[in-house]
C-alpha cells in the first residue's frame, strides 16, 4: 500500500480499547437521535444505531424513512436535532471528516475532470501533490478495474464505470468507514450484480466498514453482515437481521438457505414496516 | 470535409441566393445607387474607401474589445464576490439591474456630458456587456451540483478550494453563454455611443461614418460601413463561440460532437 489512511484499521478489526459499553467494537454510535427538518417533518425519532468496525451494515426501508439522513448525520453533513453521534475514541482524535468515504446515488463526478483527477480530488483537498498521489490513484483505479481509463472523461464512460470511479474516489484515502446512499439503484441488474461482487471484494481487501442504504431486499441480504430495517414517519429502526455468511459471496450464496431465509425475514420485516398494507 | 459542407453549406447558399436576388433586382429595375446600391457596389465602396473605413473599423473594434475585456473582468470578479458574500449580492444587484434595464441610448448622451467622447463610448459599451456576463457567471457559480458541494465539505475543503476546483469550472458553460451575449452587446453599446457622440470624438468610429455619409447622401458608403459593423459583430460572435467550444469540448454537452 503506497499511502496509509488517517486511521489504519487492518481488516477492519478495531485495535483500540473498547470505548463503547453497549457494543464491543463500535466504530460510530448514534444515541437517542432526533432529526427534525426546517419544514417541521420529523425525519428520525429516538434512533439508536451502532456501526461496528468491519461490518457491512445495510439500512433497508421504504422511501422517506430517513435512511439517507442517517448517512448525512454520520458524515457530519447535517447536525441532529437531539442526541449525539459519537466516534470511537481513536478515530475521534483524528480528523473524522477525512476518515469517511461517501458514495451518492448518482456518481457525482466532476464532468470537467478526467477519471484520474476525479479520484485525485480527496487527496488534493488533503494537500497532496499530484505526483505524490499518483501511485495511490493508479492502485485504486486498478482495484476498481479502470486502470486504462485514467485519462477518460466521465461522459465517455458507462453508468457502471462512472459508479466505479465514484467508489474509487471514496476509497482512495483508505477511510475506515464508507457510506453509500443507494449507489446502484440506477444501474441495470447485471451491472448491479457485478458491482455488488466488486464491492464485497474491495471490502475484503481494504477492510473498510460499510454502511449501505438500499430499498432492495435482495441487495441488502446479498451484501450485508447485518441489516437494519426501517419504517417511515417518523423514521425509526424496527428490526435487525444478521446475515451470517462469509465473504466472498457468489452465485452459490444466492441459492443458499441463509440467503433465502435472510430475504424472507427482511421482506417480512419491511412489509410490516410499511404503513397501510397490514392492519391499521 | 463532408461534415463541413453539410454544416456550412445551407446557410452559405441562402446568403449567396439573397445577395444574388438583391443584385438582380437592383440591376433589372435599374435602381440608382443613391436609393439602393447593389452588393457589388457596396463591395466596391469598401475597397475604394478602405483607408477611411478600415481606420474607423479599428477605432470601433478596439473600443469594443477593451469594453468587453473590462466587462469580463468586472462581471466575473463581481460574480465571485456575489457567490462568496450574499450581502454584497443583495446590495449591488439592484444597481446592476437598474443599469441594465435603462436603455443605453438614453444613458449615452449623459455620459458624454461628463466624459471625453472616447471614454464615454468605452463606458457605454462596458455597461451593456457587463450585465449578461455578471448574471450568467453568478448563476453558474451557484449551480454546482449539491452533492459535489457536500463532498467538498466532507473533505474539509476551504472556501477558496471549493471556488477554484468546483464552482468556477461548473460556472464555465454559463460564463461563456454570457460572454457571447456580452460580446454582441459591447458592439451595440459602442455604436450607440458613437452615434450620440457625433464628430466630437478624436478617433472616428464606423457609426459616425454612417452619419457622415448620410449627410453627404453617399448611400453606398453608408451600406459599406453598415456591412463592416455587421461583419465585426459576426466575427466577435464566431471568435467567442470558438473559444467556448475549445474550452468545453471535452466535457460539456453543448460543445461535444456526437458520434454518428
Amino acid at each position: 500500500m503506497s499511502i496509509s489512511g488517517p486511521n489504519d484499521v487492518p481488516n477492519g478489526v478495531p485495535i483500540d480499547e473498547r470505548s463503547d459499553v453497549q457494543s464491543d467494537a463500535a466504530l460510530v454510535a448514534l444515541r437517542g437521535l432526533d432529526k427534525r427538518f426546517k419544514s417541521g417533518t420529523l425525519a428520525l425519532e429516538n434512533l439508536d444505531l451502532t456501526v461496528r468496525g468491519g461490518e457491512f451494515l445495510s439500512l433497508l426501508g421504504p422511501s422517506g424513512c430517513g435512511k439517507s439522513t442517517i448517512l448525512r448525520l454520520i458524515a457530519g453533513l447535517e447536525a441532529p436535532s437531539r442526541g449525539a453521534v459519537t466516534w470511537r475514541a481513536r478515530a475521534a482524535a483524528k480528523d473524522v471528516k477525512k476518515d469517511i468515504g461517501f458514495v451518492f446515488q448518482e456518481p457525482t463526478l466532476m464532468p470537467w475532470a478526467s477519471v484520474f483527477d476525479n479520484v485525485y480530488l480527496p487527496l488534493r483537498l488533503n494537500g497532496q501533490s499530484r505526483r505524490a498521489a499518483r501511485p495511490a490513484i493508479e492502485a485504486m483505479l486498478g482495484l476498481v478495474g479502470l486502470a486504462s481509463f485514467a485519462a477518460a472523461f466521465p461522459r465517455e464512460l458507462s453508468g457502471g464505470m462512472r459508479m466505479r470511479v465514484s467508489i474509487a474516489r471514496a476509497l482512495v484515502l483508505k477511510p475506515s468507514l464508507l457510506l453509500m446512499d443507494e449507489p446502484f439503484a440506477a444501474l441495470d441488474e447485471i451491472t448491479r450484480w457485478r458491482l455488488n461482487d466488486d464491492l464485497l471484494r474491495l471490502k475484503q481487501e481494504l477492510g473498510t466498514t460499510i454502511v449501505f442504504v438500499t430499498h432492495s431486499v435482495y441487495e441488502s441480504v446479498y451484501l450485508s453482515s447485518r441489516i437494519a430495517v426501517m419504517a417511515a414517519r417518523p423514521g425509526r429502526i424496527v428490526a435487525e437481521i444478521a446475515v451470517d455468511a462469509p465473504l466472498p459471496r457468489g452465485k452459490t450464496f444466492r441459492q443458499s438457505p441463509i440467503y433465502e431465509s435472510g430475504c424472507a425475514r427482511a421482506a417480512e420485516a419491511l412489509e410490516s414496516a410499511m404503513p397501510g398494507e397490514t392492519t391499521a | 470535409m463532408n461534415g463541413v459542407l453539410r454544416r456550412y453549406g445551407p446557410p452559405a447558399a441562402v446568403l449567396a441566393a439573397l445577395l444574388a436576388l438583391w443584385e438582380a433586382i437592383v440591376r433589372l429595375a435599374e435602381i440608382p445607387d443613391y436609393l439602393l446600391p447593389a452588393p457589388s457596389v457596396i463591395l466596391a465602396t469598401i475597397v475604394s474607401d478602405r483607408e477611411t473605413l478600415f481606420g474607423s473599423l479599428v477605432v470601433t473594434l478596439t473600443i469594443t474589445l477593451e469594453a468587453l475585456a473590462c466587462a469580463l473582468l468586472g462581471g466575473v470578479g463581481i460574480a465571485i464576490l456575489f457567490a462568496e458574500w450574499k450581502w454584497i449580492e443583495r446590495s449591488l444587484l439592484p444597481i446592476a439591474i437598474a443599469l441594465q434595464v435603462t436603455p443605453i441610448i438614453a444613458i449615452a448622451p449623459l455620459l458624454l456630458v461628463y466624459l471625453q467622447a472616447q471614454t464615454a463610448v468605452l463606458v457605454s459599451a462596458f455597461l451593456v456587456a457587463f450585465f449578461p456576463i455578471l448574471a450568467n457567471t453568478a448563476l453558474g457559480l451557484a449551480s454546482a451540483e449539491r452533492n459535489l458541494v457536500d463532498l467538498f465539505a466532507l473533505y474539509g475543503a476551504s472556501r477558496w478550494q471549493t471556488l477554484r476546483l468546483l464552482q468556477i469550472p461548473a460556472a464555465l458553460p454559463y460564463f461563456f453563454g454570457g460572454l457571447k451575449i456580452g460580446g454582441g452587446l459591447a458592439l451595440v453599446g459602442a455604436i450607440v455611443a458613437e452615434l450620440a457622440a457625433g464628430a466630437s470624438g478624436q478617433g472616428i468610429g464606423l457609426a459616425y461614418r454612417i452619419v457622415e455619409a448620410g449627410n453627404r447622401l453617399n448611400i453606398p458608403r453608408m451600406f459599406a460601413a453598415l456591412a463592416l459593423i455587421s461583419l465585426t459583430g459576426i466575427a466577435i460572435f464566431v471568435a467567442l463561440a470558438g473559444l467556448s467550444r475549445l474550452a468545453l469540448r471535452r466535457w460539456h454537452e453543448s460543445a461535444v460532437d456526437r458520434e454518428n
